[in-house]
């Protein structure tokens, strides 16, 4: 039986505006060394500009929150989350995704090392464990599977229990000449 | 050139994956990479409560606002639908399923509204303003609470009982009566988890008003399942809807049912007008309504052992948790049954098995899907009932394994396990860890007051379903056997290209069955291109089309292959014919014009090309005789089952058994209670290996599942059906720091049932979960506790140890000698 009516209305809230009288913010990214002068709404997360703007939809959306990391790219050098950062952040950066990992056609070493470690499964997770690879190798060439454990913390990969993940950053790590 | 003398293996050798390439550069296809004219964005409104009444619902402020194209409701979909086909019987069979709720919500996170925009976040802005009155009602979260029946899901059914049966098998009270000892155990419980995959469901849709025909492109992982519900549902004909599925992002089972979202994006694009439209599921939608695994209660336990410690009969009631609406359930009902007896020999069983509704997200077939709350039951039984009877947990299980010699085995209810060496397993993963050291090292430690526990888990997967076992739990369905599609063709420039039904998630597909064409062929695998990804149109799916249940490598290979041969010998006579030759003086081989047939009499060849011209471009110098040559096979491959005995619920219901064998070494912490793997070892048996790399890594990754599952893992809802691991950040998927190194073991025993002695596999039988609860069990008898619960942490152990709240062995096990 019913015990109690409970009443979810809300209180009216300002309608929202269509997205292009949002104000739009110029903003200018360097994203694999091509440089792109557009406008974005303040709201627009760094993924976002990232997948839809840009269409490097190489880099992934997993879980919205920071954890899973599906989203890692590397912004003047270091690892972030894409996914939890506004694009207006990202304003005079330089930022390099997956897709910029490749040179002249060749794989990357650390893509060549997941690929020869049978490091991916359904591949989703992929660019940005290998960004967040690329990160620690960049400092650390000679990591331990403790660095290596750490590095990737924040990558989650349900496909791969990690075993074979570890294998390819440890090749990766004996090929990479300068990251 | 190459010629049959020299031929070369390709099947079970660990060639690297073909999907590899564009998945590293960032250039797969997913499908929220797809980006159309016109696309529109959908946002569900969904309920907060996990049962309550709709009073009202307004949706004028949400499409007021600039760029929202309309509203859908469930009202205003019910007069264009059919509640979806319901697989149970009565009473289950009486549930009206909507994908939109009607009149009332059954769990947190059920869609109300569908907000229909230019762009997701116009979407989103405006589903806030939707505003929905709810009368809120008491809500049922727990089993065997919801099978009292004070609070009803739905009216309809007039019982929250979906199923029931009872499955019995030899002589059970003869066995308890003859017994030397029974072993009573009050309840064991199998938690609720998901193996949540990393992309989350994405569906785009469009109802095409130029042509009628329903477009879509997602991620459903069977989707010959789903286009079988959405056709009867959307009252359209099933050749009218067309599914394309492209790169998955993980399934793991769970996006088997996300037809119903699948339904209200296509009645969305019908209402805008044919526009297309995408909808991207959030995490937090994903945890709290797509789909979780079965959870399962295990009551009133009776095990009769005979004086060796061998069990002669298991007695039990069994509740399984199916949340909010059956969907694929009561399905699962009868999928355990595929492993009664799990790896042991026991004759007599009698297992009462019920399935009800609670106010919970729906279950869907998640990765070992209703077999793995079976043998995670009889592992914990087999463990308890050493410790009672004194015998150590690897020689109870000794005891009790199907000796190698005994297969193929006939279970109690007629499963046919084809093959399997359960004893060597345990020797093999034994060796690995160093069994031996482990107890000297565990002697040690527990002198210093260490909780040191060692435990073993066998576990099975069964592949390649018979689903005739849905007559089981409904005589009326209309489903039985297995079968599995596939083409293998000479393009017009002659390309050799293979197509199958399946839609893998990261298994492997296009380089396994590469791999076994390339073998029919003699050619280099990388001259083959594999078409996976469901695709309608390609004519190659049958009705049990898609990627689950560990079976492509036994029903998806056996397609191909038949394909293959079928294409072979259409090549060989037609090359018989131009060399003017006999066909046996046809061999297969590559020259320096590439793939080729060459007569060996005369040493003249015809090259790919050649043979595909004559039949696609030149065919005026084929005879007609010849005209039944196309070089375009279809083969469809049929599992050899027959419908099961529905009144004694017996036959054979799995082609292939695949083993896994683990053992754990786990410290739990005398401060922390967190419990902590100090050595891991995964030994498998899928029979003969069509590519080990792949199957190795199908073993970690189900070893990572299982032991995210049994640690960290769990859907965990309060009392008034709040989901409170909405989030990664609560739900907490094991990470690279959680994960322990596994040491990897493998034996071959080959399948007598595949072409290939090749076993499906990928599940994974949930091996860790038995294992770990089995080594937490072995550290935690000296302290009087039993671990009841397949999901255990820190908070668990803690309330178990010194809480005293749960797993006290006085209340839950009971043991009766007799003279």
């Amino acid at each position: 039986m019913p015990k109690k009516v409970v009443k979810r209305k809300r209180a009216p809230k300002p309608k929202p505006a269509p997205e292009a009288a949002i104000t739009a913010v110029p903003i200018s990214v360097k994203v694999n060394g091509k440089t792109h002068s557009l406008t974005v709404e303040p709201r627009t997360l760094l993924v976002e500009l990232i997948r839809e703007k840009l269409d490097l939809t190489g880099t992934h959306v997993g879980c919205d929150t920071t954890y899973c990391g599906a989203c890692t790219v590397l912004m003047n050098g270091a690892a972030v989350k894409s996914c939890t950062m506004f694009a207006v952040q990202a304003d005079g950066a330089e930022l390099l995704t997956v897709e910029g990992l490749e040179k002249d056609g060749q794989l990357h070493p650390i893509q060549k090392a997941f690929g020869d470690s049978y490091g991916l499964q359904c591949g989703y997770c992929t660019p940005g464990l290998m960004l967040s690879a690329f990160q620690l190798l960049s400092h650390n060439r000679q990591p331990s599977e403790k660095d290596i454990r750490k590095a990737i913390a924040g990558n989650t990969c349900r496909c791969t229990g990690y075993q074979n993940i570890f294998k390819a950053i440890q090749l990766a790590a004996q090929n990479v000449k300068g990251v | 050139m190459s010629s049959e003398n020299n031929k070369k293996n390709w099947v079970g050798k660990p060639l690297p994956r073909k999907e590899e390439d564009r998945l590293l550069r960032g250039r797969g296809k997913f499908a929220d990479d797809i980006k159309m004219r016109e696309m529109l964005y959908l946002r569900f409104v969904r309920s907060p409560y996990a049962h309550a009444r709709i009073v009202s619902i307004a949706t004028s402020d949400a499409e007021a606002v600039a760029g929202v194209v309309c509203t859908l409701t469930g009202a205003e979909i019910l007069p264009q639908v059919q509640p979806f086909i319901e697989i149970a019987p009565e009473p289950g069979g009486k549930i009206k399923d909507y994908p939109l709720a009607i009149s009332k919500v059954r769990y947190q996170g059920e869609p109300v509204v569908a907000v229909i925009a230019e762009s997701p976040g116009i979407a989103d802005d405006a589903a806030e303003l939707v505003q929905v009155e709810y009368e809120a009602l008491d809500a049922v979260v727990d089993a065997e609470e919801a099978l009292k029946d004070a609070n009803i899901l739905h009216e309809e059914a007039g019982t929250n009982r979906v199923w029931n049966g009872v499955f019995e098998y030899g002589d059970v009270e003869k066995a308890f009566s003859e017994a030397a000892s029974v072993v009573h155990i009050d309840r064991l419980h199998f938690h609720r988890f998901s193996s949540t995959p990393l992309e989350a469901n994405v569906v785009i849709a469009q109802w095409n008003p130029k042509d009628e025909r329903i477009y879509y492109w997602c991620n459903n992982s069977f989707p010959s399942f789903a286009i079988q519900f959405l056709s009867a549902h959307l009252n359209v004909h099933i050749d009218r809807i067309r599914v394309e599925t492209s790169d998955i992002g993980g399934s793991f089972g769970i996006k088997i049912t996300s037809y119903p979202q699948m339904a209200v994006c296509a009645l969305a694009s019908k209402k805008a007008g044919g526009r297309p439209i995408k909808w991207v599921e959030t995490r937090s939608e994903h945890n709290t309504s797509s789909a979780h695994g079965n959870e399962r209660t295990f009551r009133d336990t009776r095990v009769a052992l005979d004086k060796d410690g061998v069990i002669t009969a298991i007695a039990s009631r069994h509740i399984d948790d199916c949340g909010a609406y059956p969907r694929y359930e009561p399905l699962g009902c009868v999928i355990w049954s595929q492993v009664v007896p799990g790896v042991y020999r026991f004759k007599n069983t009698r297992i009462d098995f019920t399935q009800t509704v609670t106010n919970k997200c729906p279950v869907g077939p998640n990765r070992g899907y209703s077999r793995m709350q079976h043998l995670w039951f009889l592992e914990r039984v087999v463990d308890i009932c050493a410790h009672e009877l004194g015998i150590p947990a690897d020689e109870m299980r000794l005891r009790n394994y199907i000796r190698p010699e005994e297969f193929p085995y006939t279970t109690p209810n007629g499963c046919v396990y084809d093959s399997g060496n359960y004893p060597k397993m345990l020797q093999v993963a034994k060796g690995l860890i160093g069994w031996d050291e482990w107890k000297k090292k565990r002697a040690a430690a527990r002198k210093q007051g260490r909780l040191i526990g060692m435990g073993i888990g066998t576990t099975l997967d069964s592949g390649t379903n018979n689903f005739g076992q849905s007559q089981i739990v409904n005589p009326g369905a209309p489903f039985s056997g297995n079968s599995q599609g596939a083409n293998c063709k000479l393009d017009i420039y002659g390309e050799v290209v293979v197509a199958v039904g399946s839609c893998p998630q990261g298994q492997g597909h296009e380089t396994t069955a590469a791999q076994v064409v390339a073998d029919v062929l003699n050619i280099h695998p990388d001259l083959i291109t594999v078409r996976t990804g469901f695709d309608t149109e390609r004519n190659v799916h049958t009705g049990f089309s898609g990627t689950y249940a560990s079976q492509f490598a036994v029903s998806g290979l056996s397609a191909v292959h038949g394909a293959a041969q079928k294409l072979k010998a259409e090549m060989k006579r037609l090359a018989a014919f131009v060399l003017e030759t006999k066909e046996d003086d046809i061999e297969f081989g590559t020259g320096a014009q590439g793939p080729e047939l060459r007569a060996k009499s005369t040493g003249k060849s015809i090259n790919y090309w050649g043979l595909a011209n004559i039949v696609n471009v030149n065919s005026a110098v084929l005879p007609v005789e010849m005209h039944d040559v196309t070089l375009n096979c279809r083969y469809i491959w049929r599992a050899p089952f027959k419908v099961p005995d529905k009144v004694k619920k017996y036959g054979n219901l799995t082609l292939t058994y695949a083993s896994q064998l683990h053992i754990a070494v786990i410290e739990i912490d005398r401060d922390t209670f967190i419990p902590r793997i100090l050595d891991y070892v995964a030994v498998d048996d899928c029979g003969t290996v069509i590519n080990p790399a792949i199957v190795e890594g199908q073993v970690y990754g189900a070893t990572a599942h299982g032991i995210g599952a049994a640690l960290m893992e769990s859907c965990v809802y309060d009392a008034v059906g709040n989901m409170l691991t909405s989030t990664f950040s609560d739900y907490t998927p094991i990470t690279a720091v959680n994960m322990p190194k596994v040491k990897y073991g493998h034996i071959e025993t080959p399948s007598p049932h595949s072409y290939s002695g090749a076993k499906g596999m990928g599940e994974g039988g949930a091996a860790p979960i038995h294992t770990i609860s089995a080594a937490l069990q072995d550290a935690l008898f000296a302290e009087g506790i039993i671990v009841d619960d397949s999901f255990n942490n820190a908070d668990s152990l803690f309330r178990a140890m010194v809480g005293k709240e749960i797993g006290q062995a006085a209340k839950l096990v009971t043991v009766e000698r007799r003279p």
